[in-house]
């Protein structure tokens, strides 16, 4: 039994930590800026006021209630729901186009899975120390300092999980009032679940299962390969430049000069393992370009830095190509597939531009009622009967009157209601009756438009095709 | 087969029949097992508060109550959909929109209503539903009935008994009877032709032009009196609820159903003859005040109210 058992190939890998080390240099700088950046801008959007009329002051706020969106001067109705799609593409294609040209660096440097991950580990090593402290600090026994180390951290990451949580939920509401409204027990259940969930995700996703996310959960990492080819700038190590034909090899007697190691057929790599120690995912780049790279470069800093103070040059980890290390032939950016992917995108993101230009301010749907679909009028006319759906986008007052077009003749008898005002966000259905003396009875349906004529000549006139049926007798 | 997918070996159970015959053990995955406990836990939990077990005639009713409102009254009665459903419309979100909006229009004048856009459409929602369940057997689904003949056409402009909100909810509450008197017995053959002729003639090119001369003159002679009702000009009258005969509309004679001038004719003839005896019944006590208010927007509002 136990030895069959010991055949049984193993479905759960248990996580093997790591402890990254910190490391300074241009790629940490760079991160640290996208990190506050990224940051400031979702911290704190929702605080961000914005005076609108008739409309919430808030610049972004996503209002499922009301059904809209506001985002600073664009307000998005459930009608423009294809936007999503639209903005849906944009950002694949982005990532498709990023991709190609310079790997994965939306992993390395934008998800958010690596932005929390880098504040949840500089809050660990604020705390517990640099990597030899942690590592330390998790064999040892416990303890007080083991257990008031260890809490801090979890009361910091679950403090910065749960500003995460509660930031998102006011999007979704009146930032000010309801933040007030969450912390004295007034807010609606949805956001407390929200805040909680979160929560919950931020501080298991960063805190506890981290690089496990990039590997096993994320299906970008599975598919991002598609996307690769011998010209896709990755991060890697010179193979060449640092294993010679000897291997890699300490610095020590006789391998301390560049002459020394080049005569043994050394390489240039010394082989600190500074850049593994820095790795969030736990890999050896030396190995090769590996599935877990999320191309942070983290490890070119790590090397740069014993470059630079062996006073040799940069660029035994760097960002190269296949194509350059193994033909020695310079990376070509402009490729079929990177020239594609950046057309769709250009045309994505122009026709989601000109859309979002040309939104109506106001909406009008007209449906022919159909029961009766013709009535006969006492003066001999004709008369068929359309609803007429409105729906005032603007957040100011719209009045509107009514005019056909296309049918010589024809009276629209609206009642009262052939000038109207809309309020702000309005919706509305009204009758319109039209009448009409056909010269000939042919059973047919006779084209054409209803229009909605605002009286600010600012404003578009909107026309709606409708049909006017004339039986095929008379009546 | 004696090996799982994963390459385990499968226990027996331990017991021999037979001397040699054996089973596999193949115990059930630890997480449906448990699913299964948690869903017995879940029924035992569900029949103490639920109405569950039929018991004979009755059931087990469950702990829980549902409390609501009947003819004024506080009734608490154990859990079912039906109360849930009763209690739903007496304080459900959308139940008390729609009351807000009722009594808003059941104090409203008709003027109010009428030129109030939002109003107007809560009224043609709400009233489509009791139009339906009230009138339509009779004035149709849109409030024009498949044929002519039989019940006035609601969908039009032109009206027996007045087109103003008054008029319409004076019928729909008191009712109307529509009569005409059987003048088969009263005129000729000759004179009812000759009538017919007269009351086409508004609308048919074609007729005989002597003939409706004739009909003119018994139009409005004491022999047949039918300008009593009619008037002079044949254009009715709301208060006796005759119809207009000059207009395009034809409401008890089918004659635009009728092909050819003769069928026409034949069409108005037996309305002479046979007369017209129609009824709308009263709704007053079956619909409330705010519903026959509703009604008569709607109607109102169908084709061309006035």
């Amino acid at each position: 039994m136990s030895n069959t058992q010991d055949q049984e190939p193993q479905l759960y890998q248990t996580r093997i930590p790591i402890y990254p080390r910190s490391v300074k240099g241009r790629f940490r700088n760079i991160k640290w800026a996208i990190l506050l950046t990224a940051y400031a801008v979702y911290f704190l959007l929702p605080w961000i006021p914005w005076e609108r009329p008739n409309a919430p002051s808030q610049a972004v706020l996503f209002d499922i209630v009301g059904r809209k969106f506001y985002l600073f001067d664009l307000v998005v109705h459930p009608q423009d729901i294809f936007w999503l799609a639209g903005f849906l593409m944009i950002a694949a294609f982005m990532l498709f186009f990023v991709t190609g040209v310079a790997g994965r660096v939306f992993c390395g440097y934008f998800c958010f899975q690596t932005l929390w991950t880098d504040v949840f580990i500089f809050i660990e090593r604020l705390v517990q120390g640099e990597r030899p402290a942690r590592i330390r600090l998790a064999k040892q026994p416990m303890n007080a300092e083991k257990a008031i180390k260890l809490g801090l951290t979890h009361l910091l990451w679950l403090l910065v999980a749960f500003a995460t949580g509660l930031t998102f939920v006011l999007y979704w509401g009146e930032a000010p009032k309801l933040v007030v409204e969450f912390f004295t027990g007034q807010a609606p259940f949805a956001a407390y679940a929200t805040a909680l969930f979160l929560t919950a995700t931020t501080y298991v996703m960063a805190g506890l299962a981290r690089e496990q996310v990039c590997t096993y959960m994320c299906p970008y990492a599975r598919f991002q390969s598609a996307m690769f080819d011998k010209d896709t700038l990755i991060v890697s190590y010179d193979e060449h430049r640092g294993e010679g034909t000897a291997g890699r090899h300490r610095l020590g007697k006789g391998y301390k000069t560049r002459e020394e190691r080049a005569e043994k057929g050394v390489g240039d790599c010394i082989d600190c393992g500074y850049c593994v120690q820095v790795c969030p995912v736990g890999i050896d780049i030396r190995n090769g370009l590996q599935m877990q790279c999320i191309s942070c470069a983290l490890c070119i800093d790590a090397c740069d830095t014993i470059m630079d103070s062996l006073g040799w040059e940069r660029g035994l980890i760097r960002y190269t190509s296949e194509k350059e290390l193994e033909e020695g032939k310079p990376t070509k950016i402009l490729r079929p597939k990177v020239i594609g992917y950046g057309m769709m995108l250009l045309f994505i993101l122009g026709a989601l531009i000109y859309n979002m230009s040309k939104q109506a301010p106001y909406d009008l749907t007209v449906a022919q009622v159909r029961q009766p679909i013709f009535v006969q009028l006492s003066d001999g006319r004709i008369q068929n009967s359309y609803e007429i759906k409105l729906n005032n986008k603007l957040t100011l007052p719209l009045v509107l009157h009514f005019e056909l077009e296309g049918l010589p003749g024809a009276e629209l008898d609206m009642g009262p209601f052939e000038t109207l005002k809309l309020a702000p966000g309005q919706h509305l259905r009204v009758r319109a009756l039209v009448k009409y003396a056909p010269k000939v009875f042919d059973g047919r349906t006779r084209p054409y438009r209803i229009r909605a004529v605002p009286d600010d000549p600012a404003l578009p006139v909107i026309e709606h095709e409708a049909v006017f049926y004339v039986p095929d007798h008379k009546p | 087969m004696a090996e799982q997918q994963h390459g385990k070996a499968v226990q027996t159970t331990g017991h021999a029949w037979d001397g040699d015959l054996q089973e596999y053990n193949n115990p059930l995955p630890t997480w449906w097992l448990w699913t299964f406990y948690a869903s017995c836990v879940f029924a035992i939990v569900y029949w103490v508060l639920y109405p569950t077990w039929p018991l004979g005639k009755g059931y087990t009713t469950g702990i829980k109550t549902i409390t609501f409102e009947e003819n004024g009254k506080e009734v608490t009665t154990n859990w079912n959909t039906r109360a849930r459903l009763i209690k739903e419309m007496q304080t459900g979100e959308e139940s008390l929109k729609q009351k807000a909006y009722l009594d808003k229009v059941s104090q409203a004048s008709y003027q109010e209503i009428v030129n109030d856009p939002d109003m107007t459409a809560f009224v043609n929602s709400m009233a489509k539903g009791l139009f339906g369940d009230n009138c339509a057997a009779c004035h149709g689904v849109g409030g024009t009935p498949a044929m002519i003949g039989q019940y006035p056409n609601l969908g039009d402009d032109a009206w027996l008994w007045g087109g103003k909100v008054e008029n319409i909810e004076q019928t729909i509450r008191h009712g109307r009877l529509g009569y005409m008197p059987a003048f088969g017995t009263v005129l000729d053959d000759a004179q009812i032709d000759a009538l017919a002729n007269y009351v086409l003639s508004f609308s048919e090119d074609t007729v005989d032009s002597n003939k409706a001369a004739a009909g003119e003159k018994i139009f409005k002679s004491e022999a047949a009196g039918c300008y009593y009702c009619h008037t002079t000009g044949a254009t009715g009258l709301y208060s006796q609820g005759s119809a207009n005969l000059t207009d395009a509309v034809w409401t008890v004679a089918d004659v635009p159903g009728a092909d050819g001038l003769d069928a026409k004719l034949e069409a108005v003839k037996g309305v002479i003859r046979n007369g017209v005896k129609r009824e709308m019944p009263s709704w007053s006590g079956r619909l409330s005040d705010t519903e026959i208010k509703l009604l008569t927007v709607y109607v109102h509002g169908l084709g061309g109210g006035q």
